[in-house]
């Protein structure tokens, strides 16, 4: 009967395929990813757009010649003609047609897209986690509950979902985060679900259950660090989506505020009447929104690589 | 087969039943609530209150949905604010524009995206595999409605060879029987027709096929990267049967079951892609009259839209999951 017993019953808790408890010593799985992030071209082109956008974002007081809703130019517009890029020594890119200055515009621009993208993201993730931790933690009915409820939230798209909740907030930037990152709460709770319940039955698991461990401890210190990669990875290519979402919700014109908002989304928004005359003032704003989709996903593609335990021990 | 259509559609009803639930509530908590969303902001207290009387919106909650869900199981869905008339005749005018966009879209996803993933993962690492990789890139981080003002300026503006806007020239005389324009000019041999609405699909239909495009890319490169190296492929390989039967037969058709669920999946984004899309090419598709019911509130309109689009969702999954038995075997088996 004694023969079989918990081994190391009186050693450090846990085995050593827990990474959650591999603390310094030997190459953890994020220590590990991080270098293999650091070793791949394409990480870094994602990581310095992130940064250049981050950089202007921040210190967009400086940067900009002009504040973002300012309309400095109003004198050198007339209905036919709009100033383009180098018309004009004061406006290096040029004027809008309510004689915003398009630079100063763009960089006030990389700061509300910012705060959407990460607000939105943040919004989502914590959302998600919280119905993704009690669904998967708990099991049973919760977890048939909150699926279902889920699954409703699928069955909308995404956009239209978006567009329904900022209806219900009124028309402000604020309404436009919450509605975009209500709008990935779905995503983010079935991905963590489906990867703890994967993690499940894992050796760790049954060895911290065997510990004695409450199903609460076990839950939150080692089911949750466990899955958090996939989530992670989600997250920084969602943070792409906001950043285009917000675009096209303001784009629909669903942001509020004065119609010449610093705003990339809304600047595309009445760019379209000048499309033959003006073609920057809808090139420009575009190609920021791309640029910085792009530095997301391509930093979100090589993290997913990176923790790929398929591409890992290559 | 029957019994699998059954179980699937008794599955459906939950998800329904909890998504007019959820519509219904969304709709009471618009700010000023339903009358207020009926007449506008500017409404009169005494309007808002004729009105809360007229459609028992002063009648207890629980009263008020069986009164909506009962009209919602005869088809009602209610009457446009916008516009006046039922919302269903309104979609049933629009859905052909938005059809035929869509159509045209997912052929050219899936007419470029199926070999150009294909011939990437056969050529690994080469340059057909490399601009692919840029191309679905450039599809997932590009807004399609920044790729349609791009197209619309190159080959509308600047080299105008394409219409810019429109479903059709004002100018044609076409008779309309379907509301399909191109199928209309078809069956009734205004060819000159036809081909007019067919250049008027070709930018959208460009701009919005490029989301499904880059994704069906991916998920067709990985998919036969996968396949290419699997046991059976070096059996049939060993079998010495023909390079061409063993890529069609057992490479291509294996692949194709991931490639089939995602193309199932891009309804949502071609959805939320057409009101965009159809919006910068004044386009007269459900996408724009949407975005105008967003613009103008038009709660009915978006209310059932919405419920519309799940039913669709979950046909159209249905539909996918069937068509595996059509492509593996294996799956009739089980």
């Amino acid at each position: 009967m004694s023969t079989v017993l918990p081994p190391a019953a009186g050693g450090p808790a846990g085995p050593t395929t827990d990474p959650a408890l591999d603390t310094g010593g030997g190459t953890g799985l994020w220590k590990d990813a991080f270098l293999r992030l650091r070793r791949n071209p394409q990480a870094i082109a994602g990581a310095v757009i992130i940064g250049l956008f981050l950089l202007v974002a921040a210190l967009a007081p400086i940067l900009a010649p002009y504040g973002g809703n300012d309309l400095p130019g109003r004198t050198s517009i007339t209905p036919t003609t709009i100033p383009g890029p180098g018309e004009i020594d004061e406006y290096p890119l040029g004027l809008d047609r309510f004689g915003g200055d398009v630079l100063s515009k763009l960089i006030w621009g990389a700061q509300a897209s910012l705060l959407i993208g990460v607000v939105s993201t943040t919004l989502g993730l914590a959302g998600g986690m919280l119905l993704g931790i009690l669904a998967g933690g708990l099991g049973g009915w919760v977890d048939n509950v909150i699926m279902r409820f889920v699954d409703i939230l699928l069955s909308v798209p995404n956009l239209l979902l978006a567009v329904s909740i900022a209806a219900v907030l009124g028309q402000s930037p604020y309404a436009i985060m919450i509605a975009i990152g209500v709008s990935q709460i779905p995503i983010f709770a079935r991905l963590l679900r489906s990867s703890m319940l994967s993690q499940r039955g894992s050796d760790y698991i049954l060895a911290a259950q065997t510990l004695g461990l409450s199903r609460s401890t076990i839950t939150m210190s080692h089911l949750l660090p466990n899955s958090m990669g996939p989530v992670i990875v989600q997250a920084t290519l969602t943070l792409a989506t906001a950043v285009i979402d917000a675009a096209a919700l303001s784009f629909l014109g669903l942001g509020g505020g004065l119609p010449q908002t610093a705003e990339w989304g809304r600047m595309l928004t009445y760019a379209q009447v000048e499309l033959a005359v003006a073609p920057q003032l809808a090139f420009l704003p575009g190609a920021c929104i791309a640029i910085t989709a792009l530095g997301f996903t391509l930093l979100g593609e090589s993290l997913r690589e990176a923790l790929d335990p398929k591409t890992r021990r290559k | 087969m029957l019994r699998v259509i059954g179980k699937r559609i008794a599955l459906l009803i939950p998800t329904l039943f909890g998504l007019s639930i959820l519509l219904f509530l969304w709709v009471r908590s618009l700010p000023g609530g339903p009358a207020t969303a009926l007449l506008g902001e500017k409404a009169t207290p005494e309007a808002v209150a004729r009105v809360n009387e007229l459609y028992g919106f002063d009648r207890p909650l629980l009263t008020q949905y069986f009164t909506y869900i009962g009209k919602l199981l005869q088809g009602d869905f209610g009457v446009s604010i916008n516009t006046g008339r039922p919302v269903l005749e309104e979609f049933a005018t629009r859905f052909p524009a938005t059809i035929e966009l869509t159509v045209i879209a997912l052929i050219f996803a899936i007419g470029v995206g199926i070999p150009l993933g294909y011939f990437a993962a056969r050529y690994y690492g080469r340059f057909v595999d490399h601009s692919s990789v840029v191309l679905s890139l450039i599809g997932i981080t590009v807004p399609v409605f920044f790729l349609a003002f791009i197209l619309k300026y190159l080959f509308a503006i600047q080299w105008p060879i394409l219409p810019p806007d429109g479903r059709q020239n004002p100018r044609i005389d076409a008779t309309h029987v379907t509301d399909f324009y191109v199928l209309d000019g078809l069956l009734t041999g205004e060819w000159d027709a036809a081909w007019d609405a067919f250049l008027h699909l070709i930018l959208p239909g460009l701009a919005l096929g490029t989301i499904p495009l880059a994704i069906i890319v991916r998920i067709t490169r990985a998919s036969v990267l996968e396949v290419q190296n699997a046991d059976y492929v070096r059996t049939a390989r060993a079998k010495g049967l023909l390079e061409r039967t063993i890529r069609g037969r057992f490479v291509l058709r294996n692949a194709m079951l991931p490639v089939v669920t995602t193309i199932g999946l891009q309804l949502g984004l071609l959805i939320s892609g057409a009101v965009l899309t159809e919006t910068v090419f004044a386009f007269n598709g459900i996408g724009r009259f949407l975005r105008d019911a967003i613009f103008g509130l038009d709660y009915p309109v978006l209310q059932g839209f919405i419920i519309f689009i799940a039913i669709l969702y979950a046909f159209i999954n249905l539909i996918v999951d069937l068509s595996y038995s059509v492509i593996d075997p294996r799956v009739r088996v089980q």
